[in-house]
C-alpha cells in the first residue's frame, strides 16, 4: 500500500470522526432541551389544559383560551399571508426576469425574512394598534401574516425556479396563455413544495412571542371578539414562566411542551405527507 | 401521393418543388449581439419532412425555434427578415403568438409531460381553443393517442400520471399532445436523442405516417435518421445555410464540398 493511499485513508477517518463528534455536540443540546421540556411539561399535563381557562394565581386552571387564540390567530395570519406570498412568489419567478421591480422586491423580501420578529410586532403596534387605540386579535393576525409572507414568497419562488424551462416551453408551444401555464402547469408541478413552505411558515409563527406581545397582548378570559385582546400560548408562557407562582410556572411548561409538539408534528407532516413524489 | 422527380441541374437553389408551407426570406437571428443565423432563405414543403442537420452550434435548433417564435419567451433574442406562413409574416410584432403556436406545434428533445394524467395531458391543449362535450373530447384524445402510436400501451391507464410513463412513451405522449390541437406544422427538436433505439425506431415510423397530414420540420444530430425519414435536408454550419435540397441528392450527390465532408464524416 502506498503512503499516499494510507494517508488518504487516515484523513478520511479523521474527518468522519470529527463530523460525528460535531453532530453529537449539536444533538446533545437539542435532546437536553427536549428531555427537560418533556419532564417538566409532562407533570403539568392534564385534561384540564384543554378544558379550563387560564387561572388567576394560586388556583387551578388550563390553557383553553390560549390554545384557541393561538390556533385562531395562526390560522388568520396564514390565510392572510399565504395568497400574498404565493402571488408575489409567482411574480418573482415567472415575470421577474426583466425590469427593476423584481430584484428590488426580492431584496426587500430578504430583509423582511431575516427581520427580528420584535420589529414586526412594533411595526404593527405603530401602524395599527396605536391608531385603533387598543390591542386586538386582528393586530396579532396581521403581525403573524407579515412573518408568513416572506417565507411563502421565498419557497414559492425557489420551487418555481426549479421547474425546468422546457416545461414552460412545452406549455407555450401549445399556445397556452401565460396565466394558464403558471396555474395549470408550473405551479401544479411544485404544489407539494409550496404546501411544505406554507406548513413551515405555520410552524414558525406558532411559536412567535414578540409580534403578539405588542399586538394581541393577552386575555385571561375566553373571547371570540377579534377586535379585542386575545390570549395565546407564547405570551401566556412568557407571562407565566416569569411569574413567582408555581401553578403558573407549571402551566408555562405544559404550554411550551404543547407548542413544541405541535411544531414537531407540522415539520414531520411537511416532510413526509407532502413530500414531492419521486418521478423518473 | 405524387412522386418527386428531382433534377438538381435545373432546380433553382434552395427551392423545393412542392408547395412551400413556410418560407424563410433573409432570416437573421441574434442572441443579444451574437449573430446566430445569417441571411437564411429556405422553404419548408407542405406535408413533407424537412430535416436540419449540422454540427453543434450551427443554428439548426435556433432556426426551428424561430418558426413558432419560441425565442420570444426570452428577452434579448430577436429575428429579422421574413417567415411567410399562411400569407402572413409570422415575425410581425402584431402576430398573436398563442394562435401561431396553436398552428405550429413543437416537440422537444427531452420529453415534457405535464404533471397531470395521460388523458389530461392531451385534453389540456384541446381545451385551450375548443369547447367540446365529454364524449367529443374522449374521441379527440383517443384519436390523438392512436395517431401517435401509443394508444394501445396507455388505453387502460388514461387516468394515471403522464410522468410515470417510460421515456419513449412520454415522447410519443408529447407528440400526441402536439397533434391533438390539429396544427398545420409540427416542429421536432431532436425528438429521439434522449431515447433508446427501439423507441427511436417507433417514432421514426410514426413520422412517415404523420407527414400525410402534417408539414414536419425536424432537427437531428443523427445523419442516418435524416436520411431515413426526411424528404428534404438542409445542412447548416455556423449560422449559414450551406446546402438545401432533396434528401437523396444531399446524401448521394452533394453539390458543396462542405456538405460532402460533413456527411461522409470527414468533419464534424
Amino acid at each position: 500500500m502506498t503512503t499516499r493511499y494510507s494517508r488518504r485513508l487516515f484523513v478520511n477517518r479523521f474527518n468522519l470522526v470529527m463530523s460525528l463528534i460535531t453532530m453529537a455536540f449539536g444533538l446533545t443540546f437539542l435532546l437536553w432541551i427536549l428531555l427537560t421540556l418533556l419532564q417538566a411539561g409532562f407533570h403539568a399535563f392534564s385534561t384540564d389544559l384543554f378544558t379550563q381557562m387560564t387561572p388567576p394565581p394560586g388556583s387551578k386552571g388550563g390553557l383553553l383560551n390560549a390554545i384557541a387564540g393561538s390556533v385562531l390567530m395562526a390560522t388568520m395570519g396564514t390565510l392572510i399571508g399565504t395568497p400574498i406570498g404565493i402571488l408575489a412568489g409567482i411574480y418573482l419567478a415567472e415575470f421577474g426576469s426583466r425590469g427593476w421591480l423584481a430584484p428590488v422586491t426580492r431584496f426587500i423580501n430578504d430583509i423582511l425574512l431575516s427581520a427580528p420578529s420584535i420589529v414586526i410586532g412594533l411595526f404593527i403596534y405603530e401602524a395599527y394598534v396605536f391608531r385603533v387605540g387598543h390591542f386586538s386579535a386582528w393586530a396579532g393576525a396581521f403581525a403573524l401574516a407579515l412573518i408568513v409572507i416572506p417565507v411563502v414568497i421565498r419557497t414559492t419562488e425557489n420551487m418555481l425556479k426549479l421547474v425546468p424551462d422546457s416545461l414552460r416551453e412545452a406549455a407555450a408551444a401549445l399556445g397556452t396563455p401565460q396565466w394558464k401555464m403558471i396555474l395549470k402547469v408550473t405551479l401544479r408541478s411544485v404544489r407539494a413544495g409550496v404546501i411544505t413552505g406554507i406548513l413551515l411558515a405555520v410552524a414558525r409563527i406558532s411559536g412567535e412571542t414578540a409580534p403578539l406581545l405588542f399586538t394581541a397582548l393577552n386575555n385571561q378570559f375566553w373571547t371570540s371578539n377579534l377586535d379585542a385582546p386575545m390570549a395565546n400560548l407564547p405570551v401566556v408562557i412568557f407571562q407565566f414562566a416569569m411569574s413567582p407562582y408555581s401553578d403558573w410556572q407549571q402551566l408555562a411548561w405544559a404550554g411550551a411542551l404543547l407548542i413544541t409538539m405541535a411544531v414537531l408534528l407540522l415539520n414531520i407532516l411537511a416532510r413526509t405527507v407532502f413530500r414531492q413524489p419521486r418521478t423518473r | 401521393m405524387e412522386t418527386l422527380v428531382a433534377t438538381p441541374e435545373v432546380r433553382t437553389e434552395h427551392a423545393p418543388i412542392t408547395a412551400p408551407k413556410m418560407s424563410m426570406r433573409n432570416l437573421d437571428f441574434y442572441y443579444g449581439k451574437f449573430h446566430a443565423l445569417k441571411n437564411v432563405n429556405l422553404d419548408v414543403a407542405e406535408r413533407r419532412v424537412t430535416a436540419f442537420i449540422g454540427p453543434s452550434g450551427c443554428g439548426k435548433s435556433t432556426l426551428l425555434r424561430t418558426l413558432n417564435r419560441m425565442y420570444s419567451l426570452y428577452p434579448g433574442q430577436r429575428a429579422t427578415g421574413q417567415i411567410l406562413f399562411n400569407g402572413e409574416n409570422l415575425l410581425d410584432a402584431t402576430v398573436d403568438l398563442n394562435m401561431l403556436r396553436a398552428k405550429v406545434g413543437m416537440v422537444f428533445q427531452k420529453p415534457t409531460p405535464f404533471p397531470m394524467s395521460i388523458y389530461e395531458n392531451i385534453a389540456f391543449g384541446i381545451r385551450l381553443y375548443e369547447n367540446l362535450s365529454e364524449r367529443e373530447m374522449d374521441e379527440r384524445v383517443e384519436t390523438a393517442l392512436a395517431k401517435a402510436a401509443i394508444l394501445d400501451e396507455v388505453k387502460d391507464k388514461l387516468k394515471q400520471s403522464g410522468m410515470a410513463l417510460s421515456g419513449g412513451q412520454q415522447q410519443r405522449l408529447c407528440i400526441a399532445r402536439a397533434i391533438a390541437v390539429q396544427p398545420d406544422v409540427l416542429l421536432l427538436d431532436e425528438p429521439t436523442s434522449a431515447l433508446d433505439p427501439i423507441s427511436t425506431a417507433k417514432i421514426e415510423e410514426l413520422l412517415s405516417d404523420l407527414k400525410r397530414d402534417y408539414t414536419i420540420a425536424m432537427v437531428t444530430h443523427n445523419m442516418q435518421q435524416a436520411a431515413r425519414v426526411s424528404d428534404f435536408t438542409a445542412y447548416m454550419y455556423l449560422g449559414d445555410l450551406i446546402e438545401f435540397g432533396e434528401t437523396d441528392q444531399i446524401f448521394l450527390r452533394p453539390m458543396r464540398k462542405e456538405t460532402e465532408d460533413y456527411i461522409t464524416g470527414r468533419f464534424g
